[in-house]
């Protein structure tokens, strides 16, 4: 099968084994099929395995060139180790990751150590993911040397400064440290160091969500930036659907380890079809009265399962309030509700 | 005019840092109507958790009220013993925070953490204040609530927990609750859960409530009145659709402008608010947001405006005081 017929690939069609022919750019930049990662739950003296938390649970999903995947989903849902997993920052327990064409988790260090100049990640926590000790200029710097990108000394410090100037903090800031800045300056240093290896693609995990609400804004408008500047691509995971709305080209909804809903974003918040993302989208506060006071909202009942035991066929039933005996007799599969595009796994789509 | 159950007049809060001294609260004056809920929004550093506390006189140790009066039902709570203090927080005045992992002790069973209220300032027996928790449980929404009040706070999860530390704060039948960022840690099918079942307890057990959020959405579908603060001031004070749709300060009216909404149709960059929140330690001359206000005119390096009536709201900005509207200055940029 050619290239070129799967560009549009989200789960049909996609062949077991990885993919024909040559990668070319108008191919999907991540391919992510039938991931699985699985963390262990020990238990007793021996450390003997006794269940198994199914963080990714099968995941098929496909990144376009250029464009900003959201994924969103609530906390334990999987997001951020489907992100990793993505990096291979966290072992996958099986399946297939693609970047430009070739299988990231058949790799060895060597060759993925090469594929990391491509590929960074944002962090949510500004305080957390800076080293205290370390100035601004040794933590890009640094960034630049595990790559061996450092060059010369002057190099070096030409692109520190160019990386600092491309995120809009002086370039004098080099010399200072990670408490000398506010919490929007720090993910503003963040955001530098993932650029430092030139990326062309970059997971953003929660990147604005322990931000000040007159921060984030500035953080949104400077990864669009950075993104038409650059042409980088970006998979967006937050649990904040007004963000990931403003900033996805497309969304992919997750709940409980699953895709269960993916498609272009203006067409998911008008027309959501899996019951799942039609509560979550009816419980997002909107900072208008007049339209607050009189939404109809589709309060969920309980919480979100585990996701050591989930439920039998539809891993939301449980929660659904369309839910039918079928729902829990057999898992329903990511498929086409409109257009090819816009796919939910769902029995009765709303 | 009979008296209002809340009312907060020019208090003063400091906190005593490694930084130096902190004007947390800085002539704060507002007051609670019974059965209103009232919201007070602000970043971090705004002093909107330092109010609270002031009115419970929780504070940390680095914190003193050194300034004003708070006055519940008519009664100076600054005058008040310890013991009395403690008396009131337990029966008349609730307060709910972020953190419900926190809250609640993990060496008791909830049951009986949620009676203890009772046991304490009711006098009621053990067994009854265990029954009348489980009540409390079914009255919040927590399934199987027999089997819920037998089990410790590590089997609850975050939302059953913040629902459990509301039915504690309820049981004893308070007029004012104070819910500190009651969904900020939850999931926001569970923040819906959680804030449909405060605005229903507010319907039928008429409990004025002070919701303190940055969340402008929640703010929207909850509030009667509207607080925003920032530096440690009220900066703006109305009615909630009046401020939403016709801000009367700069930060309240950039705020609103900055933040991506759901129901947006197009897809332009957001305008945000440029520099970042108040270092406390070290705040501008005059008015105190002047450094990141695109409206700001000469006076408001040399001169702070004081919180005052612009059209249906409270404000404290010279440029709404001097009779420009924010939104026909705004176009002509």
């Amino acid at each position: 099968m050619s290239r070129s017929s799967l560009k549009v690939i989200l789960t049909e069609a996609a062949p077991a084994h990885g993919p024909a022919g040559a990668w070319t750019s108008s191919d999907p930049l991540v391919e992510v099929r039938a991931l699985k990662t699985w963390f262990p739950v020990r238990s007793g003296v021996i450390g003997r395995t006794v269940a198994q938390v199914r963080a990714v649970d099968g995941v098929d999903l496909a990144i376009r060139q250029g464009e900003t995947l959201g994924l969103v989903g609530e906390s334990g849902c999987g997001k951020s180790t489907l992100g990793r997993s993505i990096l291979r920052l966290v072992e996958p327990t099986s399946g297939e990751v693609f970047f430009k064409g070739r299988d990231l988790l058949r790799m060895g260090s060597g060759p993925i150590r090469r594929m990391r100049r491509e590929m960074a990640m944002i962090f949510q926590d500004p305080f957390a993911s800076l080293d205290p000790r370390q100035s601004i200029g040794g933590i890009l710097g640094e960034a630049l040397d595990i790559q061996r990108l450092s060059g010369t000394r002057r190099m070096r410090e030409e692109r520190i400064a160019e990386l600092l100037d491309l995120v809009g903090l002086s370039p004098r800031f080099a010399s200072r440290y990670p408490h000398e800045f506010s919490g929007g300056q720090r993910q503003r240093i963040g955001i530098a160091r993932a650029l430092a290896v030139d990326p062309s693609f970059i997971v953003c995990d929660e990147p604005v969500s322990a931000l000040d609400v007159s921060i984030q804004a500035q953080i949104i408008n400077l990864l669009q930036q950075l993104q038409e500047r650059l042409h980088l691509t970006y998979l967006f995971i937050a649990h904040d659907l007004s963000v990931v709305k403003h900033i996805s080209d497309r969304i992919a909804v997750m709940y409980v380890g699953k895709v269960i809903e993916i498609s272009g974003a203006r067409e998911l918040y008008a027309r959501p079809r899996h019951p799942y993302t039609g509560s979550l989208l009816s419980a997002i506060p909107i900072p208008d009265p007049r339209i607050e006071r009189g939404r109809e909202r589709i309060i969920l009942k309980g919480d979100v399962v585990s996701p050591v035991n989930p439920p039998s066929g539809c891993r939301f039933r449980t929660r659904c309030f369309k839910a039918q005996p079928r729902c829990a007799e057999s898992e329903p599969a990511l498929e086409t509700v409109r257009d090819g595009e816009h796919l939910a796994a769902c029995y009765f789509p709303l | 005019m009979d008296a209002r159950l809340l009312e907060l007049e020019d208090v003063h809060t400091q906190l005593t840092l490694r930084e130096g001294v902190v004007r947390a609260v800085d002539g704060v004056s507002f007051h609670v109507d019974a059965g209103e809920t009232l919201g007070i929004v602000g970043e971090s550093g705004s002093g909107k958790s330092m109010t609270a506390l002031s009115i419970m006189r929780l504070l940390p140790r680095s914190g003193r009220i050194i300034g004003g009066s708070i006055r519940f039902k008519g009664r100076e709570l600054r005058d008040l013993a310890e013991a009395e203090m403690e008396a009131l927080r337990g029966t008349d005045i609730a307060m709910i925070f972020q953190d419900p992992m926190t809250s609640l002790n993990p060496v008791y069973r909830t049951g009986w953490q949620v009676g203890e209220p009772l046991r304490i300032h009711r006098h009621v027996k053990t067994a009854a204040s265990i029954a009348a928790a489980v009540a409390l449980f079914k009255k919040v929404g927590i399934p199987e609530p027999e089997k819920r009040a037998t089990q410790y706070p590590h089997m609850f999860s975050g939302g059953m927990r913040q629902r459990a530390m509301i039915a504690m704060g309820l049981s004893t039948g308070p007029s004012l609750l104070i819910a500190d960022e009651p969904t900020t840690a939850l999931d926001v099918t569970i923040q819906a859960q959680i804030l449909d079942l405060l605005r229903h307890l507010n319907r039928e057990f008429g409990t004025a409530t002070i919701l303190i959020t940055h969340n402008l959405g929640v703010v929207a579908g909850m509030c009667d009145r509207v607080i925003v603060m920032y530096a440690g001031r009220i900066v703006e004070e109305g009615r909630t659709e009046d401020v939403f749709a016709n801000p009367e300060h700069p930060y309240t009216w950039s705020l609103l402008r900055s933040i991506p909404r759901l129901d947006a149709e197009v897809r332009g960059r957001l305008q945000p608010i440029e520099g970042s929140p108040p270092d406390m330690a070290h705040l501008p001359e005059g008015c105190k947001f002047r450094t990141r206000c695109s409206f700001a005119i000469d006076r408001c390096a040399t001169e702070e405006p004081e919180l005052r009536q612009v059209r249906s709201q409270l404000t404290r900005c010279w440029v709404t005081q001097g009779g420009v509207s924010l939104e026909s200055q705004s176009d002509l940029d």
